[in-house]
């Protein structure tokens, strides 16, 4: 047998016995989860210790398969996104073994959840001119500065933050990385109501919050390498098997089929040519999928993110054409907090208003265009005006 | 929809490096653009090296009819390189359509001498149809007179030049029959074609002797699958060449200075790049992904063929324009190889059916009909 099909064997054997001392039928959830952690069958290519085994990444669905058959309650990683696809793995990569242990169990359960500290109105796509400031009195960080488009800072218990704590050395050096108590009394979360008339994101106002120093993570200066590490996370998600006509295809391709009497020759056309590009996006994918196998994705990823950002806004907005009068009507523009948000649900006036954030959020389109050209085209970069400035002397 | 490898294997790959290697030696550019001025004599001995030499001629027929028993993967891994090369070789109509064609006829038949004469390379076919006839649109087939004797024209054939025998499409009273003609029997006349690497001729026969090779009716459905299996494997041809296009232009943008900086380094250049580099990735997906479902005689196959057409022609003559433009003025000239890949991308783009005419087929293959004539609430212009 193959190291793989041994490993992949010793698993299932782990989780059988797993599961035959934690019935998930008469186990509590919390106390279920906590022990599937301890079991190292939490992320199974995390260290023994940490809720994983040092497996392949690969064999992971093994044991999600099993647990779901089993019927075992899951730690509702949605409503978790930002905490077990950035946070943990950078306190993992980053962290000392006293942040590791005290952080990623709760992270992985879902009984502390967490959001990102990062973008400022004054650091979009230039994340690392970032003004917060962290200043170091005795063991403790003073933090002051304003984040935005921070989703889930309303429930978040904790947050990943980048603050500059040296303004006088160039933009990328003087940044620091913390994790940061979203409990303290300095922090204020204020919903950020956005063009569909709901509040997905917020802004966090930081006033003289302390934060310890045995809540920096990596060193001092080192923010700028520890967020990188972040926002590369942040694109591994290219999705899994992908079905044809999935997303706002979908969608658009239900709504042809449903209204005979809205059908033009026009509207065909426009309608065939999204649907091209949309299975052909889709075979991008699987073969981008089949290129990587497993392991880190390279910037090919941020062409897959053009290419559905694109598709998601021709095709929300063709929807709306294609229901003609009904696409007049809006669902509500009342101010909501959204639990989760689904590109392709709600209203078609919805999707279309919703899907424009799709080529800003996560990188601009534009950006990504430029990381392309550079990172795999092998252009050469922008000119840099900010290079070998120091950050409290550049133009603002 | 079954998973289906849509990289290459290391066999694929080692063919795609035997065949880039001959062409880099033997199919230069210079000799490719003598063409456009009349001198073919680059075809013969390049076909020549590539079908025999190299025994490519016979990879889609099976080892026991023939052939080298591989499969439209790899024949389209050929492809790619063709494309990235313009190479004026019979490839795709004689081994690839005129092959598969025959392919439909039962083993033990009157085709099989001429199968196994292609797959050796000793003989080239041409089916003779219009170049830009599609699969699923109707196929002009000739009159059979009696004793066989077939008479006709069709205009604007592809790979008639380089033939030695046709297959011709005949109507009977049972319906379509392919029979051989050999070309000496036909007039051809060679057209002025926009894409001389791959030049057309009009035929003509009166009254000549054929021999019906697949009978009626199983003669129609053998000839829409070679038109199926060329409009499929066409796409890795435009693959190949709109890959050339893209890596041609990023390293001249990487050399050409102006207003004292690589011209590359401008952002709207970048993004222009970035663009097609996604559109031509995109390309290698679809044609991958139709290659592999004709090899595996996957049930997706004709979805696949119409997204790779409806997808790889446009992709191909924008990565062709790109270039043109891109390069400035050197890619105006007749020097410089671009304006070769343009004609072949704009010639490819109409061949087998244009990418509209595969997104029609495609709207009853997945069931996004037309408006009913009338009911629209709009009318066509």
């Amino acid at each position: 047998m193959s190291t793989e099909a041994t490993a992949r064997e010793d698993l299932r054997r782990r989780v059988t016995a797993f599961l035959a001392e934690h019935d998930p039928a008469t186990t509590d959830r919390l106390e279920f989860l906590r022990a599937r952690y301890d079991a190292g069958l939490a992320w199974v290519w995390f260290p023994p210790g940490h809720g994983g085994l040092g497996l392949p990444r690969a064999l992971q669905p093994e044991v999600e398969q099993r647990l779901a058959a089993a019927g075992a309650p899951d730690n509702n990683p949605r409503a978790n996104g930002i905490g077990l696809g950035m946070a943990a793995p950078t306190i993992l990569a980053f962290g000392t073994e006293e942040q590791k242990r005290r952080f990623l169990r709760p992270l992985w359960t879902g009984e502390e959840s967490w959001c990102q500290l990062f973008s400022e109105p004054g650091a979009g796509s230039d994340l690392a001119a970032v003004s917060t400031r962290g200043v170091r009195e005795g063991d403790d960080w003073i933090v002051n500065g304003q984040k935005v488009w921070t989703s889930g800072a309303h429930r978040a218990r904790w947050a990943i933050l980048v603050a500059r704590t040296d303004p006088d050395v160039v933009k990328h050096a003087g940044l620091t990385y913390f994790l940061c108590d979203m409990t303290d009394p300095g922090v204020e979360v204020r919903p950020l109501r956005q063009i569909t008339g709901e509040a997905e994101f917020n802004e966090v106002f930081l006033t003289d919050v302390h934060i310890p120093d045995s809540q920096r993570l990596g060193g001092e200066g080192e923010g700028w390498k520890v967020a990188t590490a972040t926002l590369n996370n942040e694109r591994v998600a290219i999705g899994g098997d992908i079905p044809r006509e999935s997303g706002m295809v979908g969608v658009l391709s239900r709504t042809w089929r449903e209204h005979p009497e809205r059908r033009t020759p026009e509207l065909h056309d426009r309608l065939l040519r999204m649907w091209v590009e949309a299975e052909v996006a889709r075979l991008t994918g699987e073969r981008l999928r089949q290129k990587l196998a497993v392991g880190q994705p390279g910037p090919e990823g941020s062409a897959m993110k053009l290419v559905f950002a694109r598709i998601a806004q021709e095709a929300s907005g063709l929807d709306l054409e294609l229901l003609g009068e009904e696409g007049l009507r809006y669902s509500d523009w009342a101010m909501v907090r959204p639990e989760r948000v689904d590109f392709t649900g709600r209203d078609a006036g919805y999707r279309y208003l919703r899907a424009k954030g799709n080529s800003i959020e996560g990188g601009t389109s534009e950006i990504l265009r430029n990381v392309v050209a550079e990172r795999v085209l092998g252009l050469p970069g922008e000119p840099r005006v900010d290079k070998d400035v120091a950050w409290k002397d550049l133009p603002r | 929809m079954s998973k289906l490898n849509l990289l290459y294997t290391e066999v694929e790959d080692d063919l795609r490096a035997t065949v880039r290697d001959l062409l880099a030696d033997r199919c230069q550019s210079s000799a490719v653009i003598a063409a456009y001025d009349g001198d073919r004599s680059l075809v013969v001995p390049l076909w020549k090296a590539l079908a025999t030499d190299l025994e490519l001629a016979g990879l889609l027929v099976p080892d026991e009819r023939g052939g080298a028993g591989a499969s439209a993967r790899e024949a389209a891994v050929v492809l790619e390189e063709l494309g990235r090369a313009v190479a004026p070789v019979p490839f795709l109509t004689s081994s690839v359509v005129a092959t598969t064609v025959l392919l439909g006829a039962e083993a033990g038949g009157p085709a099989d001498d001429l199968l196994a004469a292609l797959a050796a390379g000793d003989r080239t076919a041409a089916l003779v149809v219009p170049l830009s006839t599609a699969p699923g649109a109707a196929v002009a087939s000739l009159a059979a007179g009696a004793g066989g004797r077939v008479s006709g024209s069709v205009t604007s054939v592809a790979g008639a030049l380089e033939a030695d025998v046709f297959l011709v499409p005949v109507t009977t009273p049972d319906g379509t029959a392919v029979y051989a003609v050999p070309a000496e029997a036909v007039r051809i006349d060679p057209v002025v074609s926009l894409d001389m690497t791959r030049q057309l001729a009009d035929l003509a026969v009166d009254s000549v002797p054929g021999e019906a090779l697949i009978a009626a009716p199983a003669g129609a459905a053998a000839v829409q699958r070679g038109l199926e299996v060329g409009a499929a494997l066409l796409a890795s041809e435009q693959l190949g060449l709109a890959q050339w296009c893209l890596t041609a232009t990023v390293a001249y943008l990487k050399e050409r200075r102006q207003f004292g900086r690589v011209v590359g380094g401008f952002q709207a250049l970048k993004h222009r790049l970035a663009d097609l580099y996604v559109a031509v990735e995109s390309a290698a997906a679809a044609a991958r992904h139709a290659a592999a479902t004709v090899a595996a005689d996957d049930p997706d196959r004709a979805v696949a063929t119409a997204v790779a057409q409806a997808w790889c022609g446009d992709v191909a003559v924008r990565a062709a324009e790109e270039a043109i433009q891109l390069h400035g003025g050197i890619g105006m000239t007749w020097e410089h190889p671009a304006h070769l890949y343009l004609k072949r991308a704009k010639a490819g783009q109409i061949a087998f059916g244009t990418p509209g005419f595969h997104r029609a087929r495609l709207a009853e293959l997945v069931e996004l009909p037309a408006p009913t004539v009338g009911r629209g609430t709009r009318k066509a212009p």
